[in-house]
C-alpha cells in the first residue's frame, strides 16, 4: 500500500516569508534542483529527505548530500528531496502556524517519506536535528515513533560516534554513501512489496542484518558504577552485527557525482563547481578525524575530473572549478593535471582553485600555476604545531626551515601575504610551543621583506581550539582546559607584541577556549550525553555553530545539572585522560582502524615521534587495508 | 588558493559594442528573490548563454550589467529593468531567447531592445512610477474600498517603515549586515492614483473567505515608497488584514493624469530611426 500524496505546505509556507530573514532559502527551484513526482512507476517509490541540519548557505554546498540527491533520484523506484534547518525566526514562524518541518523542492511535508537521512559534518547541528525532527511532529526519541513514521538515519563523520545521538535517531550510516543508499533503498522496497513485515523493527533488522545501518537500539550499553565508565556494549538483536563496519567506495571513478552541482539562488559558503579528486588521507595526522576515518586513499584519474569539470561548469555557469579533498596537493597526478586545467581555462572567466595547505616547495608551484597570469594575493600553510616537537607529536612532518623557505621563494615570486594556520591545546603542550608561533610569524616577515625588497607583506595566524576526536590517536586525550588555552593565547598576543614594529604586520585570529567544550562533549560523548543535549535544546540551544547563536552558559549549566545527576561532569567528558583499558562509546564500530594501532602511535606522540605516510613509504599497518579488504587506489595516466 | 582571470597582466576586456534594455518579470516563489539574487541570477546566465558580455576593467572583472530600481523582496513583478553591455552585436530577440533558455522560471526575459540612449535618452528618467497591483487576503473588500477613500483624501501620512537586515550567511561569523534603523517616510504624496475598480475582475482564492485587489501607481520617491506602505496606511485607518498582502508591479513608467503610466519602450517605435 502506498502513501497518499501529502499536499504541498506552500500555501501555508509563503505568508511566513514575508517576515523571514532571507526568505529565498526556503523556496527550492534552484538550478539543477529536482522535483519528481511522488509515485514513480513502481509497485513502491522509496522517498528519501535529505537533510543537512544547518543553514541553507553552509548546507547546499554540501557535496555528500548532493550526490546522494543525484544517485537516488537517478532510480526509477525512488526520489530524493531536500531539506535545511530553519533559521530561528522561521522556526519560531512555522510554530505559531503549525507548518511542518518542509522540504525545499516540492514543500512536502518531511514527516510523510520514507527515510529521513541527515548529513552530520559537526556536532554542533546535533539541536538543529531535533529541531527538525521535532517540527516535523515526530516524537523525539526513536523509541516513542509510530509505524508511519520515516526512519531517521544519519551520516557523515559524525556517524561515527552517534551515541549520544542514540535516543533520537534509528540509525546510523558509517562511511561512503554512494553504493549503500542503493542497498538501502532496495531493502526498503522490498519491504515494503512484501506488506511490511516486522513493521519499523522489521525493516531496521534487515538493514542491520545487511550492515547496511548500525541500530543503537540494537545495543546495549551497561556502565560501572563506580567508575561511571561504560562497563560493556552489546547487541541485544539477533540483527545486530557484532561491530557495524564502515562502508568503502574504491573507484571513485565509477561514480561521478554530482553531475550538475546545485546552484544556489542565495548565497552560500562555497560557490564554485567542486570536483573531489581524491578521498581520504594518508598523512596521519594524529588529531585530524577526517583523515583517519576515510582511510585509504581512493584517486579519481585525472581525465575524469577533467571531464567532470567541465560539465559541471557547462551545468552551472559558476566561474570557479574547486578540486576538491583532504589534501588536494597530494594527488599523485596533481602537477599535471593543474597544468592541463591551467591550459583549458586559460583566457577564459574560469578559475581554478585547489585547497590545500601543504607546507612545501611542490605547493607552491602548484599555485603558481594556478594563478598563472593572476593576482598573487594571498598562500595559506597548515603547520598546525608551533614548534618542532609540537609538530613531531601531531605528526605534521614540517620543518621550520622548510616553512621558512618556502616562503621566501613565495615572497620572491609576488606574493604579499601569507596565512598560517594553529592549533592551540594540543597534548603536551606548553606556553613555550605556543609562543614559538610568534618567533617563526616574524621569522616569516622579515624573510619575507629580505627577499621581496619591501615592507608590504604580511602575515595571518589563525588558531583554533584542539578537541580529540573519535577513531584518532588523540581519542585517549584530555582536552586542554579552555582557561588554559586562552591563557597560552594571551601569552601569544604578548609575544606578538614583544616583537615591535614587524609585530605589526602580523594579525592573530584566534577563538576563545570555552565553546570547544561543547564539541568536546559532543564528539567523545557517550549515550547519557543525549540527555544534556535534550535539555539543552529544550532551553533554546539552536544553531551552536554559529557564534551569535551559541549560548555556552545555557550549555555549561545545563550540562552541570544534567550530569550531576550520574555523578558527571563536562569535565568528565573532555578533560579526563582515557586509558587504553577504557570502554570508549565508539569501540564497537568500526572504521577499519586497529586499535592497539591507535594506541600505540598515541604513546608514539606522547614521546614526540612521527610516522610517514604510508603512500610514499612503507604500510604501517594502520588496519584499514587488511581489515577491510580495501586498498589505495592511485590513479594511473593522464 | 584561488585563482580568477583575466588579471593585470592580461589585455584589457574587449569594449562594449552594444548596449540592451531588458524588461523582465519576477515571478512565483522568486518574489522573495532579493535584489543580490537577481543579480547573481543574472551573472549565472550571461555565462551559461555564453552571451559576448563585456566587461569592466580592473582586478576583479565584472559582467556589466546595472539594474534599474529593482522591485523589493517579496514583490512579484512583470515589468523589471535591466541594461546590458555587449562586446559583440547581436540582434535583441537572440539574446532574449539565448538568456530565457538559461533563466530560472520564475525570472523570463519579456522583452529585449537595443536602447540608443542618443536616440531614446536616459531609461532611468524613464521609470519615475509603478503601477502596483496588491491582492489582499482575507479582507472585505467594502472595508477596503472605504479605507482607501479616507486614505486618498487626507494630505499626507507618516509612516514608519521597518528594515529587517539578512541574517544567514550575511550576519554570520564572518561578519555583516546588521538590521538597519526604521525610518519615517511620507506615503500619501507619493501615491498618485488608487483604484479599486479592479477588484471584480478575479475571483478570490479561498471563496469562502473575501479578498480584495488594489491597484496603485507610486511615484518612485526616495526613500522608496512601497506598496506595503500603503497598505499599512490603511490598516492604520482601522482595516483588518489577515494575511500579508502580495504586491506585484505591473508596469513602470512616466505617469501624467492624462497620459496614464507611459512605459518606455512603447515609445521606441516612433523614435527609432527608420531604415
Ligand atoms: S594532511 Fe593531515 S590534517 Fe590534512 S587531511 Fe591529511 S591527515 Fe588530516
Amino acid at each position: 500500500m502506498t502513501q497518499p500524496e501529502p499536499d504541498s505546505l506552500w500555501p501555508l509556507i509563503e505568508p511566513l516569508l514575508t517576515e523571514a530573514h532571507d526568505p529565498v532559502q526556503y523556496l527550492g527551484g534552484e538550478l539543477n534542483s529536482r522535483s519528481k513526482d511522488w509515485s514513480q512507476d513502481q509497485s513502491e517509490t522509496i522517498r528519501w529527505v535529505l537533510a543537512f541540519p544547518d543553514a541553507y548557505s553552509v548546507a547546499v554546498p554540501n557535496q555528500g548530500l548532493q550526490m546522494l540527491y543525484e544517485i537516488i533520484n537517478e532510480r526509477p523506484d525512488a526520489l530524493a528531496e531536500r531539506a535545511y534547518a530553519p533559521w530561528p525566526d522561521m522556526e519560531q514562524a512555522m510554530r505559531r502556524a503549525g507548518v511542518e518541518w518542509f522540504t525545499v523542492d516540492s514543500h512536502r511535508p518531511a514527516s510523510r517519506f520514507d527515510i529521513i537521512g541527515l548529513s552530520l559534518s559537526t556536532e554542533l547541528g546535533y539541536t538543529n536535528l531535533l529541531t527538525c525532527l521535532d517540527l516535523s511532529g515526530l516524537a523525539l526519541h526513536a523509541k516513542d515513533r509510530r509505524q508511519s513514521d520515516p526512519l531517521v538515519i544519519v551520516g557523515g563523520h559524525c556517524a561515527f560516534n552517534p551515541e549520544p545521538l542514540a535516543d533520537f535517531i534509528d540509525g546510523a550510516v558509517l562511511g561512503d554513501g554512494e553504493e549503500v543508499v542503493g542497498a538501502i533503498t532496495d531493502s526498503t522496497r522490498q519491504w515494503k512489496e512484501q506488506g511490511k513485515p516486522g513493521g519499523r523493527a522489521g525493516l531496521l533488522e534487515r538493514l542491520a542484518r545487511a550492515d547496511l545501518v548500525y541500530v543503537p537500539a540494537f545495543y546495549t550499553v551497561g556502565y560501572d558504577e563506580q567508575s561511571k565508565q561504560i562497563a560493556q556494549v552489546f547487541p541485544n538483536n539477533p540483527a545486530a552485527a557484532p561491530r557495524p563496519t564502515k562502508k568503502t567506495v574504491l573507484d571513485l571513478d565509477e561514480w561521478q557525482y554530482p553531475k550538475a552541482p546545485l546552484v544556489p539562488f542565495a548565497e552560500t559558503v562555497h560557490e564554485r563547481a567542486s570536483v573531489e579528486i581524491f578521498r581520504g588521507c594518508l598523512r596521519g595526522c594524529r588529531f585530524c578525524q577526517a583523515g583517519m576515518i576515510t582511510r585509504p586513499v581512493r584517486e579519481r584519474s585525472a581525465p575524469v575530473i577533467e571531464r567532470m569539470a567541465q560539465k559541471a561548469i557547462a551545468a552551472t555557469g559558476f566561474d570557479e572549478v574547486g578540486l576538491l579533498s583532504l589534501s588536494s596537493a597530494d594527488h599523485s597526478q596533481i602537477a599535471k593535471l593543474a597544468k592541463t586545467m591551467a591550459d583549458h581555462y586559460e583566457g577564459s572567466q574560469t578559475g581554478l582553485s585547489l585547497p590545500s595547505t601543504r607546507v612545501d616547495a611542490f605547493n607552491l608551484e602548484l599555485a603558481q600555476e594556478l594563478h598563472r597570469g593572476g593576482r598573487r594575493s594571498g598562500l595559506t600553510f597548515a603547520p598546525e604545531g608551533g614548534s618542532e616537537r609540537m609538530r613531531r607529536v601531531i605528526n605534521k612532518q614540517v620543518t621550520e626551515e622548510d616553512l621558512i623557505k618556502t616562503v621566501a621563494t613565495a615572497f620572491g615570486q609576488g606574493w604579499r601575504s601569507v596565512k598560517l594556520y594553529f592549533m592551540c591545546g594540543l597534548p603536551t603542550e606548553e606556553t613555550a610551543d605556543v609562543t614559538q608561533i610568534a618567533a617563526l610569524a616574524g621569522r616569516v616577515i622579515a624573510t619575507g621583506r629580505a627577499t621581496a625588497g619591501h615592507k608590504d607583506i604580511s602575515c595571518t595566524v589563525s588558531i583554533g581550539p584542539f578537541v580529540p576526536k573519535p577513531h584518532t590517536p588523540f581519542q585517549w586525550a584530555a582536552q586542554c582546559p579552555p582557561a588554559v588555552v586562552d591563557e597560552r593565547l594571551a601569552a601569544l598576543r604578548q609575544a606578538v607584541a614583544a616583537l615591535g614594529k614587524p609585530g605589526r604586520a602580523i594579525t592573530i585570529r584566534a577563538a576563545p577556549g570555552r565553546p570547544a567544550m561543547l564539541e568536546g562533549l559532543l564528539a567523545r560523548g557517550d549515550r547519557r550525553v543525549g540527555t544534556v543535549i535534550e535539555a539543552a535544546w529544550r532551553a533554546g540551544a539552536r544553531f551552536d555553530g554559529w557564534r551569535e547563536y551559541l549560548d555556552m552558559d545555557l550549555w555549561e549549566e545545563t550540562a552541570a545539572i544534567v550530569l550531576a545527576e550520574r555523578g558527571l561532569s563536562l569535565d568528565w567528558y573532555t578533560t579526563r585522560p582515557r586509558d587504553y583499558d577504557e570502554v570508549l562509546p565508539w569501540d564497537h564500530l568500526d572504521a577499519g582502524l586497529d586499535r592497539d594501532w591507535l594506541w600505540d602511535d598515541w604513546v608514539a606522540a606522547t614521546a614526540a615521534e612521527g610516522v610517514e605516510d604510508c603512500r610514499w613509504s612503507s604500510c604501517y599497518d594502520c588496519g584499514v587495508c587488511t581489515r577491510l579488504g580495501t586498498e589505495i587506489q592511485l590513479a594511473v595516466g593522464l | 588558493m584561488s585563482g580568477r582571470r583575466p588579471a593585470p597582466s592580461t589585455p584589457p576586456p574587449p569594449p562594449a559594442v552594444q548596449k540592451l534594455a531588458l524588461r523582465y518579470a519576477k515571478r512565483g516563489t522568486l518574489r522573495f528573490a532579493s535584489h543580490r539574487v537577481l543579480q547573481r541570477a543574472f551573472e549565472r546566465a550571461v555565462r551559461r548563454a555564453d552571451l559576448p558580455i563585456a566587461y569592466s576593467a580592473g582586478f576583479t572583472p565584472h559582467p556589466r550589467l546595472s539594474y534599474l530600481g529593482a522591485a523589493p523582496t517579496g514583490a512579484a513583478s512583470e515589468a523589471e529593468y535591466l541594461l546590458l553591455r555587449l562586446s559583440e552585436v547581436l540582434p535583441p530577440a537572440l539574446v532574449q531567447a539565448r538568456l530565457n533558455a538559461v533563466m530560472p522560471p520564475g525570472l523570463p526575459i519579456l522583452q529585449a531592445v537595443t536602447w540608443d540612449d542618443a536616440v531614446f535618452g536616459d531609461l532611468a528618467k524613464q521609470l519615475t512610477a509603478s503601477l502596483w497591483q496588491v491582492e489582499l487576503d482575507q479582507v472585505d473588500g467594502a472595508g477596503v474600498a472605504a479605507s482607501a477613500a479616507a486614505f486618498w483624501a487626507l494630505e499626507e501620512f507618516q509612516a514608519i517603515q521597518v528594515r529587517p537586515g539578512p541574517t544567514g550567511a550575511a550576519e554570520s561569523s564572518r561578519g555583516g549586515a546588521r538590521s538597519k534603523p526604521p525610518r519615517q517616510i511620507e506615503v500619501r504624496g507619493n501615491v498618485l492614483a488608487l483604484d479599486l475598480a479592479k477588484t471584480s475582475g478575479r475571483p478570490c482564492p479561498d471563496p469562502g473567505k473575501p479578498c480584495a485587489i488594489l491597484e496603485m501607481v507610486l511615484r518612485h520617491a526616495t526613500p522608496v515608497v512601497r506598496p506595503d506602505d500603503v497598505i499599512a496606511a490603511l490598516a492604520a485607518t482601522g482595516l483588518e488584514i489577515g494575511l500579508p498582502p502580495r504586491a506585484t508591479r505591473l508596469a513602470q513608467g512616466v505617469y501624467a493624469v492624462e497620459t496614464g503610466l507611459v512605459q518606455p519602450f512603447s515609445r521606441i517605435a516612433a523614435l527609432a530611426p527608420k531604415p
